[in-house]
């Protein structure tokens, strides 16, 4: 996705996943390997499941309470992960944190998770915007 | 007259800060509160001019910290109106509860003993009765709260409900909803029943005139940092045939008079033989101006202060449809809310950006969802500084709102 994406389109997306989240469910099968996650500065108390075959990201969905930063980043995260090899989500996730620290990124392999480019504004929603990427790393990283 | 410019020149903290590139508006008092210039004096000069330790030196430098630390316990004393061997210093109100919890609940409880408290309670006010419930093998039980508040009728039905009862901890003002107890009539009900009655002072000593003697409550705690003192220091208050009755929470130098090969220790008597270890001794001196502050301005004039304030902001907020407040009638300077369909902390980051300082969540009192129809809100709490101006600029943000990104994309 361009970085050239206008405030108010990337305010749109933030809110249309963080309103109408289409990954916000429990798993629909078995196999799934759960991370619950809560911040301690905020009420984000989320599950987050993925479910990880051959090297591969096949699915990842979540369910809980949260802010509108983590409900958002955290659906945009399972779009965004799904389909990957676990080498492929780990360097992803290594952006998206370098992103929130206001590190050089490599911004073309976020897509929509761009639009958390400003976060670090609001220093206190860092945690907010990273919880299911904290999730995922979990999860993944002894996988590879 | 309330010299509010006098008062507020006083802290360095109200002098031109900003937040996120905006004058700060620090309505978090609640939470903790700011310094003024004397407390800081104070406990600088107590590292510059007289460092020493206390209760362990032949030489006038060390002479002079006892004579500071007693001073202090004294104007404690006074402050509250008990004993001075009523007075243990502690680091701070959590302190305080864990040293009741411990000390007296591991000596006297016992399996199927009751607990009372209520689901208003501070984590300081719940979690060592947990745990000391675990130990002993006591019952945590809860007050029927209505509407946020706990009445003398729901504290009398819940004796009637639980026959064990043998201690009942409560927070004298609640620090989400800042409502009130009737304490004096809490511990009498709690007497007559032969429980002891401990009362978490956390939000209620730095706001109103507290009566250790009149009220009759058998402990009362506070930490020093929620009245313009510092933190890391705080006191128990207990009733002096209490603390000597009971056994020591932790022990080391400074709260013994022996101990032998024999494996035998002798502690002093209340409240040294809880103040082990050095004591936090910069702490008790900043303390110690902290109530000289407050009593230079009097409580009275510090509540009325404060309760214009809320009456001034909820006069306002009430003619706003989307703004949902969960303690129109609190006679305190803590204002509890939401924005509809809003997230507590989306509003809070929006403030923020703002540079106004709110809390947003569960305040520490995680049981409350079970109390308000609310996972978290936030709260505005105002103390003897806060001014008609911020309390202007903070309900205009309100009431102009703004969408909850803007604290992302405007700056």
């Amino acid at each position: 996705m361009p970085i050239s994406l206008t405030n108010e389109m990337m305010r749109s997306i933030i809110m249309d996943h963080s309103f109408n989240p289409t990954n916000k469910h429990l798993p629909k099968k078995e196999g799934y390997e759960k991370v619950h996650m809560h911040s301690d500065n905020c009420i984000d108390d989320l599950d987050i499941y993925f479910l990880v075959k051959d090297f591969k990201v096949v699915d990842a969905c979540f369910e809980g309470v949260a802010c509108t930063i983590s409900l958002s980043s955290t659906d945009i995260m399972c779009d965004l992960l799904k389909g990957k090899s676990i080498i492929e989500a780990l360097y992803i996730i290594e952006q998206y944190q370098k992103m929130m620290h206001e590190e050089p990124f490599d911004a073309d392999v976020l897509d929509e998770a761009i639009v958390f480019i400003n976060t670090s504004k609001q220093a206190a929603r860092i945690r907010c915007a990273t919880i299911g990427y904290n999730a995922a790393k979990i999860a993944l990283e002894d996988k590879k | 007259m309330y010299k509010l410019d006098q008062i507020r020149a006083q802290f360095p903290m109200l002098n031109n800060k900003t937040m996120q590139g905006k004058p700060l508006v620090f309505l978090d008092n609640a939470s903790t509160t700011f310094k003024p210039q004397c407390v800081i004096d104070a406990m600088n000069e107590y590292y510059s001019e007289y460092t020493s330790n206390s209760h362990r030196g032949d030489y006038d430098l060390c002479y002079k910290v006892d004579q500071k630390i007693e001073e202090v316990r004294k104007k404690v004393a006074k402050f509250v109106n008990c004993e001075e061997n009523e007075v243990v210093f502690t680091s701070g109100d959590t302190d305080s509860l864990n040293l009741i919890a411990y000390s007296y609940g591991l000596d006297n409880f016992k399996k199927g003993d009751v607990i009372l408290i209520s689901q208003l309670e501070h984590a300081s006010n719940a979690l060592p009765w947990f745990r000391i419930a675990e130990l002993t093998g006591a019952i945590i039980k809860f007050v029927d709260v209505i509407d946020g508040r706990i009445t003398l009728k729901n504290v009398k039905k819940a004796f009637n409900d639980y026959k064990n009862i043998k201690l009942v901890s409560f927070a004298h003002v609640s620090n989400v909803l800042g409502y009130m107890i009737d304490a004096k009539a809490i511990a009498k009900i709690c007497h007559e029943n032969g429980a002891i009655f401990v009362l978490d002072g956390a939000q209620s000593v730095p706001h109103i005139k507290t009566d250790f003697k009149d009220l009759d409550a058998d402990f009362i705690t506070f930490s020093a940092h929620k009245m313009c003192g510092p933190t890391g220091i705080g006191a128990l208050i207990g009733k002096n045939e209490l603390l000597e009755k009971m056994s020591t929470f932790e022990t080391g130098g400074g709260m013994n008079i022996k101990f032998t090969s024999k494996v035998e220790m002798i502690p002093l008597p209340a409240p040294n033989k809880f103040e082990a270890g050095t004591l936090n001794v910069a702490g008790i001196i900043g303390f110690g101006a902290a109530i000289d502050f407050i009593e230079s301005i009097g409580l009275d004039n510090i509540h009325e202060h404060e309760v214009e304030l809320s009456k001034y902001a909820l006069s306002k907020l009430e003619k706003c449809d989307d703004i949902i407040i969960y303690n129109k009638n609190s006679n305190s300077g803590i204002i509890t809310f939401n924005r509809k369909n809003v997230f507590a902390q989306d509003e809070a980051t929006l403030l923020n950006s703002k540079g106004i300082a709110v809390r947003s969540g569960q305040h520490c009192a995680k049981m409350i969802d079970d109390v308000i129809d609310t996972i978290a809100t936030v709260r505005a709490s105002f103390y003897l500084y806060t001014s008609k101006e911020e309390v202007d600029i903070f309900i205009e943000n309100l009431i102009n709102g703004g969408d909850i990104l803007d604290a992302y994309f405007f700056n």
